[in-house]
This record gives C-alpha cells, sequence and structure tokens, in this order.
C-alpha cells in the first residue's frame, strides 16, 4: 500500500507503519515524534484532499 | 476467416455432442467492425457461431466468476492470460479444476482497437485478418496493416502467451517473447518527483466516467458488493470528484495486488482510452520484485499475500 501511494505522487515520508507492543510506551512516543517532525517538514498535504464546495 | 476459428466451431460442437462440458465459453462475432462478444455455446447450433480473431481481447476467465446455475461442466476457450485468471480463480476457490474442461489458445497477441481507428481515421467498416497483416477497409480506402505494430501493449510485453492449464489444445504452442525490461513504464513513472507522478496520474484519470466498465471486465473483481457500489457504510463518493475517481482507481489496483496477470481486459473495456494498467503494472512490479511472483502459474501455489513466510521484506516498518 505504501509502496503504491508513493508511486501514485504522495510522498512516502508521510505514510509510516510501525509495530509497537502497548507496553513500550516509550517506543511509541519516539515514534510519533519522528513522524511529526517528517510530515511537518513536508509541509500540509495537498493531494487526495476532497474540496467539497 | 482466422485459422482456428475452423478449429474452434469443431472442437466446441465435438465436446457438446460428447457430453464432455454442457456449456462452452468463448467468443461470437460483435455487431460492427472489430468487435468480438464473450458467448456461451450451449448446444450444437450455437457452436457455428463461435469464432476467434485478434479482436477476443476480453478475458473469459471472467465469465466463469458466478457460474453456480450451470450443473455440469464448464468448457471454456483460454489464451494464455485467460488461463492465468482460471488457475487465480482454482487458487481462491471460486471454481473447481473438475468443473472445467479447458481449451488452450496459444496467443500471438491481441490488437488495440484503438490504436488501428486512431491511425485509420475514418470509420472503419470491415476488418479482415490474414495471419499477420490486417486489412482494414472503409467506404472510400483499404488499408493492410502489420499486426505486429498494432498490438495492445500488454500483448507487446507479454511473456505468458501459451495456456498454463489446459485438457487440449487448438494448436501448437507459439515461442514465447523474451522481453529486456519487463517493468521499464513502472521505471519511467517511478523516476518522476512527487509532484510529477501526482500530475502524471491526474492527467491520466482526467477523463474517467466512473462507469465501473474496468471493473465489470476483471476477471478479478467478482466481490458480491464492490467497495464504491457500497452505500452504508459509504466508502467513497460516487461523482465525478477527482478524489473519489482516484480513490477508486488506487483501491481497486490495490485488490488486485499480487492477482492481476496484465491481461488488459480492463483497458479493452475503457470507453475512454484510460490506461488503467498503470497502476496495477506497479504491483505487478512490486510483487514480482519482493515475492518473485507472477500471479496464476501454479495451481499449488499460494499467493504471496495470503502466506507469511519468515523472510518476508519489512523494511518499512520503523
Amino acid at each position: 500500500m505504501g509502496n503504491l501511494l508513493e508511486h501514485v505522487g504522495i510522498e512516502k515520508e508521510r505514510l509510516h507503519f510501525s509495530w509497537i507492543s502497548s507496553a513500550e510506551a516509550t517506543k511509541f512516543v519516539d515514534v510519533v515524534k519522528e513522524i511529526t517532525e517528517k510530515v511537518r517538514a513536508l509541509g500540509p498535504n495537498k493531494k487526495l484532499k476532497k474540496q467539497y464546495n | 476467416m482466422h485459422t482456428y476459428t475452423e478449429k474452434i466451431q469443431a472442437l466446441a460442437k465435438d465436446i457438446i455432442k460428447q457430453g464432455k462440458a454442457e456449456v462452452v465459453i468463448g467468443f461470437k462475432m460483435g455487431t460492427i467492425p472489430m468487435a468480438s462478444n464473450p458467448f456461451f455455446a450451449k448446444n450444437e447450433e450455437d457452436t457455428d457461431k463461435l469464432i476467434w480473431s485478434s479482436t477476443c481481447g476480453l478475458n473469459l476467465a471472467n465469465y466463469l466468476s458466478n457460474v453456480k446455475e450451470i450443473d455440469g461442466k464448464i468448457g471454456i476457450f483460454a489464451k494464455g492470460c485467460d488461463s492465468r485468471n482460471i488457475v487465480t480463480h482454482i487458487v481462491e476457490n471460486k471454481i473447481q479444476r473438475d468443473k472445467l474442461h479447458i481449451i488452450g489458445v496459444p496467443c500471438t497477441g491481441m490488437v488495440d482497437k484503438k490504436k488501428i481507428s486512431l491511425s485509420f481515421g475514418e470509420e472503419i467498416t470491415e476488418f479482415i485478418e490474414d495471419n499477420d497483416t490486417l486489412i482494414v477497409k472503409s467506404a472510400t480506402k483499404e488499408e493492410k496493416l502489420n499486426k505486429a505494430e498494432f498490438l495492445r501493449s500488454n500483448c507487446e510485453t507479454c511473456t505468458h502467451r501459451n495456456p498454463v492449464i489446459y485438457d487440449e489444445l487448438i494448436s501448437d504452442l507459439v515461442e514465447e517473447q523474451v522481453i529486456e525490461d519487463q517493468f521499464a513504464d513502472v521505471k519511467k513513472i517511478e523516476a518522476m518527483s512527487s509532484d510529477e507522478k501526482w500530475q502524471f496520474f491526474d492527467d491520466l484519470t482526467a477523463n474517467c466516467i466512473r462507469c465501473y466498465a474496468c471493473r465489470n471486465a476483471c476477471p478479478l473483481c467478482y466481490c458480491p458488493t464492490c467497495f464504491v457500489d457500497e452505500s452504508g457504510p459509504q466508502w467513497v463518493g460516487k461523482g465525478q470528484n477527482d478524489d473519489d475517481t482516484k480513490t477508486f482507481h488506487y483501491l481497486r489496483a490495490y485488490h488486485c495486488a499480487g492477482r492481476c496477470t496484465d491481461c488488459g481486459a480492463c483497458e479493452e473495456a475503457c470507453p475512454m482510452d484510460i490506461k488503467v494498467r498503470n497502476f496495477t503494472r506497479k504491483l505487478n512490479k512490486d510483487s514480482f520484485e519482493f515475492f518473485n511472483w507472477e500471479a496464476g502459474l501454479d495451481i499449488n501455489q499460494r499467493p504471496p499475500l495470503d502466506t507469511y513466510q519468515p523472510d518476508d521484506p519489512d523494511d518499512f516498518i520503523m
């Protein structure tokens, strides 16, 4: 799925997969921080965003 | 008349006469030049209507998806790609192998009808095939075309022209093509930047009218209710909104991951000439590169997305 989305033009840094156990609180925090930084660097998403008008 | 047509009629007649199958699925002549319709021959007279030509590009495996009302065996003519989709149907338990009598048709490629119409320019009134030469006539002119130049793009890069599963064959097997770079078209898109890719697919689907002909022609799309038809919950908008249209194409492609045989029926069916295969091709490439998998080659192998192997690629998990 990630590869297909990247193929059609969604930046690959926007989509992340991770495997975190409910006991791994620190890993969860680290992953979320990392993702947030990467996505913030890309700026707001303009693709595949439905306009209702 | 195509050389296979007589053999096909004789063979189908024989199959029905001897009771090897209750019905034989093939093609009959369409009502306009270059058209062929899928056809169920149910008795001996019907078999005279069967034909074979380079316009039989639709995938007959599609008609095996919901055949519960036929009690006896089903005869079916299968090109290389059709046979691979029959294998996929068997693997996915859509039909049992012993319910089928498969007549393999070694294929030398199907023609791109839209390409012929465009290059010819005028309204075609007659289309005759003489081995590798296509004779196209209109009211005012006649042209002889070389079939090799007018093959469908999936037939150009096809490496499975011979059926992979059959009970009998209509002729000797044909030589398989050797393709240097199977996925050159996908690599071209992969080399683009994100924005270029987005623009490419934007332009590609711009003309889509959401008629779902691609889905209906696809042997893989046999869900009783397709996600685009579902109204509770409504997964995707039903109008002509660009993003809804794209969502349909992306998800349909993804549902075909590791199952698509690149038969080209979707593009064949598209009335707006959208190159729908651009979506599924990427997934075919990934299946091949990650799992060394080509769909529908062996009824004893489970598809890669259906099985777990300890060495499955997992670099995408952070």
